[in-house]
C-alpha cells in the first residue's frame, strides 16, 4: 500500500482522492499516481462503508435478510428486493401472481428511471456542469412521490417480499405514473440538448476512457458499463424474468467504449425504460399481489442463485442453505465492484478531469461496492 | 444636476483651499483609498448575492430568501460568520507566503481599479497609458495564486495553483490582443480618450466584424483570467475539492473569495468601457429626440448597466457550461484563439488605416 507517501521513486506525485472528495460520490479512497496531470496509476482502496451485510444476513430470516438489501444500492433497492425475493422464490417454488409481477417490473423500471436521472445530473456535474443536477432531480422527485404513495419510503423501499409484493398499488398509482411519462419523455429531450449536444461535454466524453470488449468481459464489467463497450450482458433480455420475456424492448449496447458510448447507453436505456412502462401501466392484470405464502420460510438444503439487471449492471444473489429458516451463507454479486475494477485499466494515460469523468459513467454507489 | 464630478470637484476644492496641497493630496489618497475598500466590500456582497440569485433562477430553486428582505442580507450574514472563524494555517505550511498570499490577491484587485472610469469625469487615475497599465497589473494576480498553492503545503493547492498559472498566462495573450485591436482604433492608452472616442457609438457597433470577434475573444479569455467556469480548472470542485484556496479558512478565504467577485467586475467594467462606451449613453445615429432620452439617465448608471449585463453573461456561462481539460483549455487558447485574435488585429488594424470604421 503507497498512502501518506508524497512521491513515488521516479518522482511522480501521489494523491489521495477521497474518502472525503466532492467527486467520489460517498466515501470511495483513490490513491492516483500523477505525473503531472497525467494518470499513471489508480488504486482503489476500500472499506470505508463496509456494514458486513452478507454476514449480517445470516442471522436474519429469509423475509427478513431482504430490508438490508435495500441498503446495498441504494439507488436500486427495488432491484436488489427483487432478486432476493426471486431467490427465495425458486428455493420455495413460489409461484408469483401475474398482477404482482407487473408489479414488479414497473417498480424495477421506475427505480432504474430514478437511479439513471441522478446519475445523468451527477455526471454532469462531475464534468463541472451544476446545473443539470437540479433539473434531474426535479424529475427524480415525481418518481419518489409515486413510489412514496404505493411504498412508504422514498430510498429504501423494502417493497419486494417473497411471494409477490408487500401491498397493493396505490389508487393514484396509474394515473400519476401516465402523467409523469408524458411529462417525462419531453424532458428527456431537454436533457439531451442541455448536455448531450453540449461542444465541450462531448469534447470531455469522447475518445476518453476506453474499455475494449475484452477488458469488459476480462474485468467482469455489466450493465452499461460494459454495454458501451459493445458486450450485450442485458439479464432481462439474455435471462428473462417476470414479464421481460414479454415485452417490447431493445437491449441498448454502443461500440464506443469510451465514456460517451456509455452516456448514450444509459441515456437511451431510460427511454426503453419508458417505453418499457407504456407497455406495462395500462394492462396490469388483476388478482392477488401476493401469493399464499408459510409465516415462516424454510428454505430445502441447498444452493440457490438469481440475477437481476439493476441500474448498474447484474446483481446477483446467491444462497446457501442448510434447510433451517436462516441462510447458511449468502453471496451478493454486486455490479458497481466488478465495474470499479476497471477503473485503473481505463484511467491510466488519461488527465485528472477525465479520471472524474469515468468515475462518472462507472456510476458508482459506494454502498453497493463495500457491503 | 447632481453629477459624481461635481461632488468630487467640490471635495477638491475645499480640501486646497483649507489644507496645503501636499496634505490635501494625501486626503485626497485617503479618501480614494477608503473609497475603494468599501465599493469592494459592497460589490462583493452584491455579486455574491447576485450569483446565487442567477444560479437559483437557472436551477429552478429560490436561492437565499430567509435572511433580510428576499434574502437580500444573507451575504452580509456569511461575511460576519467567515470574519469570525478561525484561520488555520496548516502545519508545514509556508506561513509567510501563505499568509501574504490572499492580501497579495485583494490588492492586485484594488489596483486595476485605478483607471477605470465609473461616471462621467469619475475616475481615480486618468493615467496616459491606462490600458497597459492594466494588462500589466492584471497579470500580477497569478503570482498570489502560485504563492498560495505553493505555501499550502497540500497536493490539490498545488496542482490547482499550476493550473492556473498555465491558465492565466496564456490567456492574457489574447485578452491583451483583443484590448489592443481598440487601441488600434481609438489611438490612444488612456481611458478617458477611449471613452469620448465612443461619443457617437461604441465600438461594438462601430468596428465591423472585427470588433464583434475581438469582444467575443475578449469575454472568453476574461473568463479564463478571473478562474470562472468553464475555466475554473485551478477551483475544479469536482477535481481539485477547492484548487488553490482548499486550505485556506476564515478571512483570508474570504479575501480570496472577494478577490473573484471583485476581479469579475473589472473585467466587465473594462469591457463595457472598451467595446461598449463606459459611461457613454446609447446613441442612434440622428435619431435626435431618442439621444436626448438617453442623455437623461446618469452615466454612472449607464456604467454599471452595462457592467451587470456582462457580468451577468459570464455567470450564465459558469452555470450553463461543463469544465474544460487542462490540455484542451490550452489548445483552444493557442491553436484558436491566439491565431484569430492575432488575424483580428491585423483586419483592425487596416480598418484603422483606411478610416473604414463609422
Amino acid at each position: 500500500m503507497i498512502e501518506e507517501i508524497g512521491t513515488t521513486e521516479q518522482g511522480d506525485l501521489v494523491v489521495n482522492l477521497g474518502p472525503q472528495h466532492p467527486s467520489t460520490h460517498g466515501v470511495l479512497h483513490l490513491v492516483i499516481t500523477i505525473s503531472g496531470e497525467t494518470i499513471k496509476k489508480v488504486e482503489p482502496h476500500l472499506g470505508y462503508i463496509h456494514r458486513s451485510i452478507e454476514k449480517m444476513c445470516e442471522s436474519l430470516s429469509y423475509r427478513q435478510f431482504i430490508y438490508v438489501t435495500s441498503r446495498m444500492d441504494y439507488l436500486s433497492s427495488h432491484i436488489n428486493n427483487h432478486g432476493c425475493a426471486l431467490c427465495v422464490e425458486k428455493g420455495m417454488q413460489i409461484e408469483v401472481p401475474a398482477r404482482a409481477k407487473v408489479i414488479r417490473v414497473l417498480m424495477d423500471e421506475l427505480t432504474r428511471l430514478a437511479s439513471h436521472q441522478l446519475w445523468w445530473g451527477a455526471m454532469a456535474m462531475d464534468v463541472g456542469a451544476l446545473t443539470p443536477f437540479f433539473h434531474a432531480f426535479r424529475e427524480r422527485e415525481t418518481i419518489n412521490e409515486i413510489m412514496e404513495e404505493t411504498c412508504g419510503a422514498r430510498l429504501t423501499m423494502n417493497y419486494m417480499v417473497p411471494g409477490g409484493v408487500m401491498a397493493d398499488l396505490h389508487p393514484n398509482f396509474q394515473k400519476r405514473v401516465k402523467a409523469f411519462i408524458s411529462f417525462f419523455r419531453d424532458k428527456i429531450n431537454e436533457y439531451d440538448e442541455l448536455v448531450t449536444g453540449n461542444v465541450i461535454f462531448r469534447s470531455r466524453m469522447e475518445g476518453v476512457g476506453y474499455l475494449s470488449p475484452e477488458s469488459a468481459v476480462a474485468y467482469g464489467c455489466t450493465g452499461p458499463t460494459a454495454r458501451g463497450s459493445g458486450v450485450s450482458c442485458d439479464i432481462r433480455k439474455l435471462y428473462p424474468y417476470e414479464v421481460y420475456g414479454q415485452l417490447q424492448f431493445d437491449e441498448v449496447t454502443a461500440t464506443g467504449g469510451d465514456c460517451f458510448a456509455r452516456y448514450m447507453v444509459r441515456m437511451q436505456e431510460m427511454r426503453q425504460s419508458v417505453s418499457i412502462i407504456e407497455q406495462l401501466i395500462d394492462n396490469i392484470p388483476e388478482g392477488d399481489f401476493q401469493a399464499k405464502t408459510k409465516a415462516v420460510l424454510k428454505l430445502p438444503k441447498g444452493e440457490f442463485y438469481s440475477r437481476v439487471e439493476t441500474a448498474r449492471g447484474e446483481f446477483g444473489v446467491f444462497i446457501i442453505s442448510e434447510g433451517g429458516t436462516t441462510p447458511y451463507r449468502i453471496k451478493f454479486r454486486s455490479p458497481g465492484f466488478s465495474n470499479l475494477s476497471a477503473l485503473d485499466h481505463m484511467a491510466r494515460g488519461y488527465k485528472i478531469g477525465d479520471l472524474v469523468a469515468i468515475m462518472g459513467t462507472l456510476d458508482l454507489v459506494i454502498p453497493d461496492i463495500d457491503r | 444636476m447632481l453629477s459624481i464630478e461635481n461632488i468630487t470637484r467640490s471635495i477638491d476644492a475645499w480640501l486646497n483651499r483649507t489644507f496645503s496641497p501636499t496634505v490635501a493630496l494625501l486626503l485626497e489618497a485617503l479618501i480614494v483609498g477608503l473609497g475603494v475598500i468599501s465599493l469592494f466590500a459592497v460589490l462583493g456582497l452584491v455579486l455574491v448575492l447576485m450569483e446565487r440569485k442567477v444560479s437559483a433562477y437557472m436551477q429552478i430553486r429560490l436561492g437565499p430568501n430567509r435572511v433580510g428582505p428576499g434574502g437580500t442580507l444573507q451575504t452580509v450574514a456569511d461575511t460576519l460568520k467567515l470574519a469570525m472563524k478561525e484561520g488555520l494555517t496548516p502545519d508545514g505550511a509556508d506561513k509567510f507566503l501563505f499568509n501574504l498570499a490572499p492580501f497579495l490577491v485583494i490588492v492586485v484587485a484594488m489596483l486595476i481599479l485605478a483607471p477605470v472610469a465609473f461616471a462621467k469625469g469619475t475616475q481615480i487615475w486618468d493615467v496616459n497609458i491606462g490600458v497597459l497599465y492594466i494588462s500589466a497589473v492584471s497579470s500580477l494576480s497569478v503570482i498570489g495564486i502560485l504563492m498560495a498553492g505553493w505555501a499550502s503545503n497540500n497536493k490539490y493547492s498545488l496542482l490547482g495553483a499550476m493550473r492556473s498559472g498555465a491558465q492565466i498566462v496564456s490567456y492574457e495573450l489574447s485578452a491583451g490582443l483583443s484590448v489592443i485591436s481598440i487601441v488600434v482604433l481609438t489611438g490612444s492608452l488612456r481611458i478617458s480618450d477611449i471613452i469620448a472616442s465612443q461619443q457617437d457609438g461604441w465600438w461594438l457597433f462601430k468596428g465591423h466584424i472585427p470588433a464583434i470577434i475581438s469582444f467575443i475573444i475578449f469575454i472568453i479569455a476574461v473568463t479564463a483570467e478571473t478562474n470562472r467556469a468553464p475555466f475554473d480548472l485551478a477551483e475544479a470542485e469536482s477535481e481539485l475539492t477547492a484548487g488553490f484556496h482548499t486550505e485556506y479558512s476564515g478571512m483570508r478565504f474570504a479575501l480570496f473569495f472577494l478577490a473573484e467577485y471583485v476581479n469579475i467586475f473589472i473585467v466587465c467594467a473594462i469591457g463595457a468601457t472598451l467595446f461598449l462606451g463606459g459611461w457613454m449613453p446609447l446613441h442612434i445615429g440622428h435619431w435626435e429626440g431618442f439621444n436626448r432620452v438617453m442623455d437623461f439617465i446618469p452615466s454612472s448608471l449607464w456604467f454599471m448597466g452595462k457592467t451587470f449585463i456582462l457580468i451577468f453573461v459570464i455567470m450564465w456561462f459558469r452555470w450553463t457550461f461543463p469544465r474544460l481539460r487542462i490540455d484542451q483549455l490550452l489548445n483552444l487558447e493557442w491553436k484558436y484563439l491566439l491565431p484569430i485574435s492575432m488575424v483580428n488585429l491585423l483586419l483592425m488594424t487596416l480598418i484603422a488605416i483606411k478610416g473604414w470604421h463609422f
